[in-house]
């Protein structure tokens, strides 16, 4: 028959039926956007947005945006090798008097002192002096007052920074910097970040391990145990949990300090005091204890769901106790491992009050530096590059994750 | 009439006390917590529109060159915490707030500038006052972060000691950073130069260290044998920075980082380390509540700290108002009974109490050896060495 085809098909009130579905499709469709409108606006606006921010300030010379663009016009033509001519010095001339009548002056000045070290003074003084003068000739002003004018080095930098995009904050941040003939690599005395990723990548793998040891043998008391003696272990797990990881943090200071208890332990067994506080031993002891709930929670709900039976079976059947853990029942926990050791790790990568607290200068993490460059150096650029890094990797890292594990096996419980 | 203290968790021993006690008290990971002291003594005061009229005249009356605040109007003030912001708040922030009837909000910092600049680029800069040191007003008037000041809404500008009026800030105290030593732990034959403090042989045990480039450079090229005046010239070239930094590798492994004030004088009370830098007025505090520490004022480096105005603040007028009660030279005489810091302004160096000069950094005995900072030095390679300082670090 050809009822379902029948364009002409109508609902009881005359309406096509056709139509009819399609509003109440509609209106369906609208209630449901509308439950998920306020989520979506709420992370576009305190996640996608300023992640696109941070993403922009990594790559923009915001410090000099819109103040040199005479200087840039002028150096367009220039090859980088000598001395530009007086056009580029009378155009750089000219933006400074300009930013120096708004107070931008500065923010230029430190966006090349950034690449060119000592020339913040030279740009002040300079910019003095070309601000009291009416015209030029510029060329022979700047060459009296510093030789630093003479150098095309500087002059690469100024034409460098007059550009809207820099990609010197991502290579700084991977410690490597260009130079007349391309990438370099950053001398052994300036090079910090690779090592400091490699150190936040390594601490967090470590105190997943850690986690893990400690809490699945948890994890599995907890679920086997009849239901008043895992409650009472419980709360031992989740009292820690609850507490601020700041209050943690400073528990941990006060516990591992030279003068403090677990050395006075320490001192009354061994007879000696050892370096706990600003350590690296400090630092992970502290995080494995904070992180440990993260880890062995999804672990624990994961093992709950699993029953008694599997593992009786396979016993009956003739495996060992080892073979039957081994083969019946570690399997179905490792929805639950991988969800806890990928919480813990990403949560790790992002740790700065704890090692900023019990670590030492070699314990610090990304965060630090990202911290360190926004509110000491007043570089929001480098802050941003950092940050945007260390995305980027975590990311790549999920992606790794997910091709190997499988994201649609991890389970919360 | 109230004095409301913010405190800002920072990573501070002294805080760390603070912040158990308050997440113990079930503050759970706030940051911030606004402790409202119990308001100051007031004469009469009913209510705030009752005593709103007279506040003003009053005020009106002794300054007609700023507008005053309004009764129960609300000033934010930041300064560097611990026994330093004690002192501003017995010398100013308290007589402050009772005499125009305000209420001071307290914030601490350790010097992040980039929290102004964030602020400015939200537009919304909730810090009214800020103190700074000369490289921070230095930095903050060129970046365009601080106001650059009116002189005739605070006071003569030519009443101030050299280098403490700047474009963008008004000098409040003199202070300096020293080394002080726990008399407890060497009892016979202190230390009493700098070399003392980079000689683990003779001196064995952790000593403490600002975590900056700043100031540990000098020091360390000073007790490698240059003289006071060659310091910035040897570390102009990259020889000069590397003996710096061997220097320091000398003593590495002995040493412990600090990051803001309060810490040192902690460190050395909890045995922590043996001798620390710290700024004198800290170590001057702990000494007068019973700690037995000791000064040494071998090339001691001399800054000043100083007022100044966060750029885009909304309550500019009352900032300025703050200031010029600060800058008398009556109130700012105060400051140097409450810790060991000396004034700016030259008829307040007349009022204050001789018996405490000797403790003071312009004391001349203090200063036969002191390092003059060279903060142009500092404004262009502070960038480039603070990353070398990082990287030294790491190592």
């Amino acid at each position: 028959m050809t009822i379902a085809a029948n364009p002409h098909l109508l609902t009881i009130d005359g309406v096509p039926l056709k139509t009819r579905l399609a509003r109440a499709e509609r209106s369906r469709k609208v209630r449901a956007v509308a439950l998920v409108l306020p989520l979506f606006v709420f992370v576009v606006l305190t996640f996608l947005y300023p992640l696109g921010v941070m993403m922009l300030k990594s790559v923009q010379n915001e410090e000099t945006l819109g103040r040199l663009t005479r200087t840039n016009a002028a150096l367009t033509a220039w090859d980088g090798q000598d001395i530009p001519d007086e056009p580029a010095f009378a155009a750089l001339a000219a933006d400074l008097k300009q930013a120096q009548e708004k107070r931008e002056a500065g923010e230029i000045a430190k966006r090349v002192n950034s690449e060119f070290s000592g020339a913040l003074s030279k740009f002040k003084g300079i910019t003095r002096e070309v601000s009291a003068m009416e015209s030029g000739p510029y060329k022979a002003v700047f060459l009296a007052a510093d030789k630093i004018w003479a150098d095309p080095a500087l002059w690469r930098v100024i034409k460098s920074v007059s550009n809207t995009y820099t990609p010197y904050y991502w290579l700084a941040a991977l410690d490597l910097k260009q130079g007349p003939d391309g990438l370099e690599r950053a001398p052994a005395g300036e090079a910090v970040f690779i090592d400091v990723y490699a150190r936040t990548f390594w601490i967090a793998g470590i105190v997943t391990l850690f986690t893990l040891i400690l809490g699945f043998p948890v994890a599995y008391l907890l679920a086997t145990q009849p239901p008043h003696r895992a409650n009472l272990l419980m709360i031992f797990v989740m009292l820690p949990f609850w507490t601020s990881l700041l209050v943690r943090t400073t528990a941990w200071f006060v516990l591992l300090r030279t003068e403090g208890p677990m050395n006075d332990l320490t001192e009354l067994l061994v007879g000696e005091r050892f370096d706990m506080i600003f350590t690296r031993f400090g630092t992970i002891l502290a995080m494995t204890h904070i992180q440990l709930p993260f880890t062995l929670l999804p672990i624990y709900s994961v093992m709950k769901t699993i029953p008694s039976s599997h593992v009786r079976a396979a016993r009956s059947l003739g495996a060992g106790p080892f073979l039957a853990f081994w083969r019946v029942y570690f399997p179905q926990t490792v929805p639950g491992i991988a969800a806890g050791c990928l919480l813990t790790f990403i949560l790790c990568l992002g740790y700065y009050i704890t090692p900023a607290l019990v670590g030492g200068p070699r314990d610090q993490m990304v965060s630090y530096y990202v911290s360190y460059y926004m509110n000491n150096i007043i570089n929001f650029g480098q802050a941003s590059a950092l940050g945007a890094i260390l995305l980027i990797i975590t990311m790549v890292l999920y992606w790794v994750y997910n091709r190997l594990v499988g994201i649609d096996k991890m389970k919360l419980g | 009439m109230e004095v409301c203290v913010k405190h800002t968790l920072k990573l501070t021993a002294s805080s760390l006390a603070i912040a158990l006690a308050l997440a113990l008290a079930g503050c759970g990971e706030e940051k911030k917590k606004e402790e409202a002291a119990a308001p100051a003594a007031a004469p009469a005061t009913t209510t705030e529109t009752t005593t709103a009229a007279p506040a003003a005249t009053q005020e009106a009356a002794a300054t007609p060159a700023a507008p005053a605040p309004a009764a129960g109007s609300q000033i934010t003030i930041v300064s560097w915490g611990g026994a330093y912001q004690e002192s501003q708040r017995k010398a100013y922030y308290e007589p402050y707030a009772k005499e125009k009837n305000v209420k001071v909000v307290e914030e601490e910092y350790d010097g992040e500038l980039g929290k102004v600049k964030a602020m400015k680029e939200a537009g919304n800069v909730t810090w009214d006052v800020l103190d700074v040191d000369t490289a921070h007003a230095l930095a903050g008037c060129d970046e365009g972060l601080l106001e650059k000041l009116d002189y005739s809404k605070i006071a003569d500008r030519t009443k101030f000691l050299p280098n403490t009026a700047l474009d963008c800030a008004v000098g409040s105290i003199a202070y300096s950073t020293i080394f002080a030593y726990s008399a407890d732990v060497y009892k016979e034959n202190p230390p009493t130069t700098l070399v003392d403090l980079f000689d683990t042989t003779k001196y064995p045990g952790k000593r403490a260290l600002l975590k900056k480039p700043f100031g540990n450079l000098e020091w360390a090229l000073a007790a490698d044998g240059v003289a006071g005046a060659d310091i910035y010239k040897t570390l102009s070239t990259p020889e000069g920075v590397d003996r710096a930094f061997k220097k320091l590798d000398t003593i590495k492994k002995d040493i412990v980082w600090w990051e803001a004030g309060a810490q040192p004088p902690e460190l050395l009370a909890n045995g922590e380390v043996v001798m620390t830098s710290a700024w004198n007025g800290r170590i001057g505090n702990a000494i007068k509540e019973g700690k037995n520490f000791k000064i040494v004022w071998d090339y001691q480096e001399f800054d000043w700290d100083l007022w100044s105005i966060p750029a885009g603040t909304k309550n500019i007028d009352m900032a300025y108002d703050f200031i010029k009660f600060a800058s008398d030279p009556k109130n700012m005489s105060q400051q140097s009974k409450y810790i060991a810091y000396a004034p700016t302004h030259v008829d307040a160096i007349a009022l204050v109490d001789p018996a405490i000069a000797p403790t003071l950094p312009t004391y001349p005995d203090n200063m036969k050896t002191a390092i003059s900072t060279d903060w142009t030095f500092w404004a262009d390679n502070n960038e480039e060495l603070t990353k070398r300082f990082n990287a030294w670090l790491a190592q």
